[in-house]
């Protein structure tokens, strides 16, 4: 195969970037879109041109660390992880374009790579659950529905790559914030703090500079994991039940 | 640590603030004042198709001057200004926030998995502004602070309003107007009746298909029903 790519080079965060053409003329249809990227940098070094940089890690598509913006589409043209997309997905001769997400919250360190951090300090604020240490608690202690389970695994099946947020017309993060927030409020380890989760978790959404969901759900159809926007209908509820009912008891026991 | 609080916060409503202020809250009220316009549509086509009625207008002025008139409706009235201009102040503020966070820089290409209306929320809503202004240049504004010819029914003289809206819409170029603008209504609503109760949480598998189905219907009928009027009144009359 050979393939025309049309891939945003940019040196750091503060220079202005450009799109650079690249003939590819060593592309194997089996290859994954990663391989063929490896494979060109190889022949870039060679060349000693600048490698082209790019974010990856397992390359089995359960990280959530690869990204690029393909020909339109975050992940390209197929619903998965692009290091599960292969290039008999694409046609001898084509020009293919590769972009970094774009959001404020997202900003390019260089060429494809992005800063996510934003996703990771979301998570501090209230993406966990806090537990006593001590002995593993039998698995049928706590009596939790198949259907719930299923559930909050789908929720969890995210791996927070951002594609969300490169999908969305506003930049919203609400399908990743909806999905971290359902993955706990659903099973009953999560319910304890499940209020001061969903209004830290919100309240650094907005902090990071995400935008607002408008509903066009183009978030669920490129998500790579399949989330559902029914995860976003669920933080809604969690958030306005916990603003409306939330409070904060003083300590004043033994003074 | 986490019962280290400030008190103060909570008698002064901090949190109220908090909440309207966060991107959810925001979205809340653009839901709730959108349920609130789409039952306000609802009550105002009803008296609008009076019009239709064939009487040379009797009962669509009796309605009139009572809606006019009623103190109950004239402070529902108000209510409903004051809710428009929230939805529109709400919809300015979330979408300066929504184009900032999209960044400074664009994507070359896009492929959009989105319906239309769903992305051009904001100029369609601009569309029922520009619409709103002429109409009430048109209609409300000569109704209640403007001259029109009286009527007498029933030995009581009222404002004659059916013969000002026969003549507006005698224009062809306002039945062209309210024809469009109907239109933009119909792709607004389109989105915006489903979108008010996901916004709200209420997604729930059983009552989806009833949501989407009762909000497309609505989409459809009610701006088709209001743009029949202008052009029923404009070839048949």
């Amino acid at each position: 195969m050979k393939i025309t790519l049309k891939v945003w080079r940019q040196k750091d965060s503060k220079s202005k970037g450009e799109f650079k053409t690249y003939e590819h003329s060593h592309v194997s249809p089996d290859m994954s879109f990663l391989e063929m990227l490896d494979v060109l940098n190889t022949e870039l070094i060679k060349k000693k041109e600048e490698p082209i940089s790019f974010d990856h890690d397992c390359r089995e598509g359960i990280c959530g660390m690869c990204s690029l913006y393909i020909n339109g589409h975050p992940h390209g043209p197929l619903q998965t992880t692009t290091c599960q997309l292969h290039m008999r997905s694409f046609s001898d001769g084509e020009t293919i374009t590769i972009e970094p997400w774009r959001a404020k919250a997202f900003p390019v360190i260089k060429d494809l790579v992005v800063d996510r951090s934003a996703f990771d300090r979301i998570q501090q604020a209230g993406g966990y659950v806090n537990v006593n240490t001590g002995g593993v608690p039998d698995g049928n202690a706590i009596p939790i529905p198949k259907m719930i389970a299923d559930e909050a695994f789908d929720a969890a099946t995210c791996i927070g790559c951002g594609a969300c947020v490169a999908a969305c017309k506003n930049a919203s993060a609400m399908l990743f914030v909806g999905a971290k927030v359902s993955q706990f409020a659903l099973l009953p380890q999560g319910k304890v703090e499940a209020k001061q989760r969903v209004e830290k978790m919100v309240a650094q959404m907005d902090a990071e500079g995400f935008g607002a969901c408008t509903n066009t759900y183009a978030c669920e159809a490129e998500c790579p994991k399949g989330i559902k926007i029914t995860n976003i209908a669920r933080m809604n509820r969690e958030y306005l039940g916990a603003m409306l009912t939330s409070y904060k008891v003083e300590v004043g026991g033994g003074e | 640590m986490v019962n280290s609080i400030n008190t103060a916060q909570y008698y002064t409503m901090k949190w109220f603030l908090d909440l309207f202020s966060s991107s959810l809250g925001k979205k809340l009220l653009m839901s709730l004042t959108g349920i609130f316009l789409i039952l306000f549509l609802t009550v105002h086509l009803a008296g609008n198709l009076q019009l239709l009625k064939g009487d040379g207008g009797k009962s669509f002025n009796i309605y009139a001057e009572f809606m006019g008139t009623n103190p109950l409706i004239q402070f529902v009235s108000k209510g409903n200004f004051a809710l428009i201009l929230v939805h529109i102040i709400w919809a300015i503020m979330l979408t300066i926030k929504n184009r900032e966070s999209r960044g400074a820089k664009g994507y070359a290409i896009t492929n959009k998995k989105s319906t239309w209306a769903s992305r051009n929320m904001a100029f369609l809503g601009f569309l029922i502004l520009i619409f709103i202004v002429i109409h009430i240049q048109n209609f409300y504004y000569k109704a209640h602070f403007g001259t029109l010819p009286m009527q007498v029914y029933d030995g009581t003289e009222i404002k004659d309003l059916y013969t000002e809206v026969a003549f507006i819409f005698s224009q062809w170029w306002y039945v062209a107007i309210y024809t469009v603008c109907m239109i933009g209504l119909a792709f607004h609503l389109w989105h915006g009746f489903t979108s008010a109760f996901q916004t709200l949480g209420l997604n729930h598998m059983k009552y989806n298909p009833v949501i989407s189905f009762i909000g497309k219907a609505y989409a459809v009928i009610v701006p088709a029903l209001f743009a029949y009027i202008p052009v029923k009144m404009f070839f048949f009359s």
